[in-house]
């Protein structure tokens, strides 16, 4: 509690530079705030939420909640044992879409599962098959403790990573990670495609599973910690990540009962594959952030997804309804002959890493993602800094050398998203829009604008309803 | 292809570059005269692909650690230029960029707060955004326990009762929504007037109320450690007088205060009884000072308190003298308060009836939207002075100056040659102090040059003016 009567060290001025001038002739420090005009329309709505009695301490427990996770590699398994996935169920990035709606690498992502469960013997036929609809169905990841990278299709037959948080016993789940170029999360569907997946189900998974099972629980919050040291966003850049989580396998791998080749090709695969972590990663920030669900009051973004068609966020005090806008193109560089024609708009559950504080938050740590759209270190080391504008606080686990050890921001908040119109910054992959293409490139995104004001009008709601 | 082009490819063996530089490498070579498509890249298993597919033969030596150049010209003799170009960009992709890694400035009150975070000594807020936004950003303080000022108008009274449950909850004091003045701690934030350290400590409901108070006080030698305004609105029926209290509570705290005193409007009559009672509870001794019809003015009130702090009451200075005026009173004012107390005086004279006086208050919302307060731009007040010294009917023309930090710097600088242009007299208040930044004895005495009989009082200001008019009014 203040002293009036003591002399205030310092002034935080925010509106007319004039009465900071006063204070600064009286040699008191001043800290002027750059204020702007919200986004059009949410002044009332703002304040509404910034009086609700609840806001405050919902959101100090949904940061603390979030931040005080640990997530832990327990299992691996196949989807239809831990989700209880059924034959023609379909999981998918994003907020909830019908085929009609989908986009070409959603729709050739559940070609290639559909032929990989055996539901058709050619991808292109299952195009009939969806539009059907007999014995198919699409849900979202995120309803059923999820999250898919890029089109995000998980089927009963993939295997998942299983991670858990130690002190509730809560499970999220994400499949493994394919690789780059011509890979069903891109939307391909060719043979090599299939051949891949179905060497992923009959090798690698069950491999995965006897050295994660031997290792016991891996730590992948404090493989996270380790790599935003080393270079790696955890979303466009895993390299780091994936050669620890290689090392703390190896010894089980080596000593599986599996043949000496298989292991071989294993190491190979996952060594290869800079992307591997990615698919822990996200799970590990699901487990964090699904923490935060359900506080009344918060104002604290859980999940932002997207489907290829629309991006979606969900709120901490907003329980489980999605606020979409239309998915945005990615600003970035193109594979081979690719442009900007040939890009499909932002799609993927990967941006739980940006909800979470990493990725495109952590920029700073990866300086080498910001030249995917032409950019600087400094770029880099904004981009961070300005994500702190929108964020409630910082993780104390997860730092940034540079920025003298600064912890990443942590729980975006739809309040301050509306009040200065910074969108949050997202790294991510591009997949062509037709189904089939593959990657066409990476680069940078940022949400629909519009999804912010609708989820703050839901909060501002509940907030009167409850007065 | 339907034209004949030219294809290259070569492997630039141990030359590496991230996957990234290289696509932007690429992306440079691809701008380049003469070149169809290009492809720089480590030859890793992918990118052979994508290079098969765009048609060129990758040599099956390529290992992963080899450098791929790859282009498609329009024809050979835009090879040279294109390699050297393949080499520009490589080189540029390394060039440190240039670029400020320079702080931007916090967008909202948040954000400055938690960037300040555990810097020595309390940290206050001033708000002044328009109205609609001022909550939110004061609720940034309230939620960081810091005390804030509102100087922000048009705060919708329900916002103002929120905002002062959540700080009563925190122990924080909010000064305002329209709190124009204050000192905390001899820091003066909005328009305040430079004081001493002394035994007074003032709760105020209003800015020139208070700036008054300030000056008559520092006049008779008497300090103020800290004088806290609680927005016009605070003693109503709606707020409830919570800033009150907890401005109360604060300066009874502070062992150097002997006297309280609460200048305001009449409060709400049960407003006022529980404000009184809890006054009463206190170890301090609060003197209310009530402003309205048929109560004490300003300078009664500074009477008041000198008189309880056992202080001389000093004659208030006049200099100059103004000339006997003939007909009625026109009042410009720049303060709210001071304009009113003007008002009450001129009625109380002529016992209730229509002298012909009038009386103008420039900082009203209706003069001030779109445009500053009118301590900082006088322009509309000098355009009305001219107007009112043209009207045969005004006797004597009463106007106030208001000093202090954030006030124009200079007002006698335009106010003087006005006043010298004028034909009937004029009888000016300034309101400040002789520490005030404007020099308040350089600006008296300008406008005394001017030929304008100048008070400290305001009440005084205008019991002369009345007098000017004698039997006329």
């Amino acid at each position: 509690m203040s002293n009036p009567l003591s002399t205030p060290g310092a002034v935080v001025n925010v509106g007319a530079d004039l009465l900071a001038d006063a204070i600064a002739d009286q040699a008191t420090p001043v800290t002027r705030v750059d204020w702007r005009p919200p986004m059009t329309g949410t002044e009332a709505d703002l304040a509404t939420v910034a009086a609700d009695p609840l806001r405050r301490t919902a959101n100090e427990r949904a940061l603390a909640a979030m931040l005080d996770v640990t997530a832990n590699l327990v299992d691996v398994a196949p989807a239809s044992e831990v989700l209880g996935l059924q034959r023609g169920e379909f999981l998918h990035a994003g907020p909830p879409i019908a085929w009609e709606r989908a986009s070409g690498p959603l729709r050739g992502g559940l070609m290639a599962g559909a032929a990989l469960e055996g539901l058709v013997d050619d991808p292109e036929d299952a195009a009939a098959l969806f539009e059907s609809g007999s014995g198919v169905s699409l849900e979202p990841c995120h309803h059923r403790s999820t999250v898919g990278p890029m089109a995000g299709v998980v089927t009963p037959s993939m295997w998942m990573f299983v991670l858990e948080d130690a002190t509730t016993g809560r499970r999220t789940y994400c499949s493994l990670n394919e690789g780059l170029g011509k890979v069903l999360r891109y939307g391909a569907y060719g043979p090599e495609v299939l051949t891949r997946l179905r060497w992923m189900r009959d090798v690698l998974g069950p491999l995965l599973q006897q050295a994660v099972r031997a290792t016991g629980a891996v730590d992948v919050t404090g493989i996270l910690t380790q790599m935003l040291q080393m270079g790696d966003e955890a979303h466009n850049r895993n390299r780091a990540g994936t050669l620890m989580l290689l090392r703390d396998l190896a010894p089980a791998l080596v000593r599986s009962a599996a043949a000496p080749d298989d292991i071989a090709e294993a190491f190979r695969f996952i060594g290869s594959n800079d992307h591997f972590f990615l698919n822990l990663a996200m799970p590990a920030c699901k487990l964090a952030l699904d923490a935060a669900r359900g506080i009344e009051g918060s104002t604290m973004v859980v999940a932002m997804a997207r489907n290829g068609t629309d991006f979606g966020i969900q709120v901490a005090g907003t329980g489980d309804e999605w606020f979409t806008g239309p998915a945005q193109l990615a600003d970035g560089l193109f594979l081979g002959s690719y442009g900007p024609d040939d890009a499909n708009p932002d799609i993927g559950d990967s941006a739980i890493t940006e909800t979470a504080g990493i990725g495109g938050f952590a920029m700073a740590t990866a300086p080498a993602i910001v030249r995917l759209v032409g950019g600087s270190v400094p770029d880099a080391l904004a981009t961070t800094r300005r994500m702190h504008e929108i964020t409630l606080g910082e993780n104390p686990r997860w730092t940034v050398p540079v920025l003298e050890f600064q912890g990443t921001p942590s729980g975006i908040d739809v309040t301050k998203v509306c009040r200065t119109g910074i969108l949050p910054q997202i790294n991510t992959g591009m997949a062509g829009k037709v189904a089939g293409t593959g990657q066409v490139g990476a680069g940078l995104v940022t949400p629909p604008a519009e999804i912010f004001p609708k989820a703050l009008a839901r909060l501002a709601e509940l907030t009167r309803q409850r007065q | 292809m339907t034209t004949p082009t030219f294809g290259h490819v070569e492997l630039r063996a141990g030359a590496y570059a991230d996957s990234v530089t290289l696509l932007q490498v690429s992306r440079a070579v691809q701008g380049l005269d003469g070149v169809l498509a290009a492809q720089v890249a480590m030859a890793t298993a992918l990118n052979i692909e994508v290079l098969t597919e765009m048609g060129f033969e990758v040599p099956t030596e390529a290992t992963t650690n080899d450098m791929v150049v790859a282009l498609r010209l329009a024809d050979e003799g835009a090879l040279a230029a294109a390699l050297a170009g393949v080499d520009q960009a490589l080189r540029d992709a390394n060039r440190r960029p240039e670029g400020s890694s320079e702080v931007a400035a916090p967008r909202t009150t948040g954000s400055a707060l938690r960037r300040t975070a555990g810097t020595p000594g309390d940290e206050i807020v001033v708000v002044s955004v328009p109205g609609p936004s001022a909550l939110v950003e004061a609720m940034d303080a309230v939620d960081a326990g810091r005390d804030v000022l509102v100087f922000s108008d048009n705060v919708p009274v329900e916002q103002e009762v929120a905002l002062k449950r959540a700080a009563a909850e925190r122990g924080v004091l909010v000064m305002g929504p329209d709190c124009g003045t204050a000192v905390v701690g001899g820091l003066g934030l909005g328009f305040a007037n430079v004081v001493s350290p002394g035994p007074v400590g003032i709760v105020a409901a209003s800015g020139t109320g208070c700036q008054q108070l300030l000056a008559l006080l520092d006049h008779a030698g008497v300090g103020v450690g800290s004088a806290l305004g609680v927005g016009g609105r605070d003693l109503s029926s709606e707020v409830r007088g919570a800033s009150t209290r907890e401005a109360l509570r604060r300066l009874d705290e502070d062992p150097a205060v002997e006297l309280v005193v609460v200048i305001s409007k009449p409060p709400a009559a049960d407003v006022a009884t529980e404000i009184e009672a809890y006054a009463a509870s206190l170890a301090t001794p609060v003197e209310f000072a009530l402003l309205g019809e048929g109560r004490p003015d300003l300078t009664a009130a500074a009477e008041s308190v000198l008189r309880r702090l056992g202080r001389d009451v000093p004659a208030w200075p006049v200099t100059g003298e103004a000339g006997r005026g003939s007909g009625a009173i026109r009042g410009l004012f720049v303060g709210g308060t001071l304009k009113t107390e003007a008002q009450l005086i001129a009625a109380e004279h002529i016992s209730g009836q229509d002298g012909g006086h009038s009386f103008v208050d420039f900082g009203d919302d209706e003069y001030t939207s779109g445009r500053a307060h009118p301590m900082i731009d006088p322009s509309l007040r000098l355009e009305h002075l001219a107007r009112a010294a043209a009207d045969p009917a005004t006797g004597v023309l009463l106007l106030d100056v208001v000093l202090g930090h954030g006030a124009e710097p200079d007002p006698a600088a335009l106010l003087a040659p006005a006043v010298a242009a004028v034909d009937q007299p004029v009888v000016i208040a300034v309101v400040g102090t002789v520490g005030d930044p404007q020099g308040r004895d350089r600006q008296v005495r300008a406008l005394v040059d001017a030929g304008a009989e100048v008070h400290l009082s305001n009440a005084g200001a205008t019991r002369r003016a009345l007098e000017l008019l004698g039997d006329n009014a």
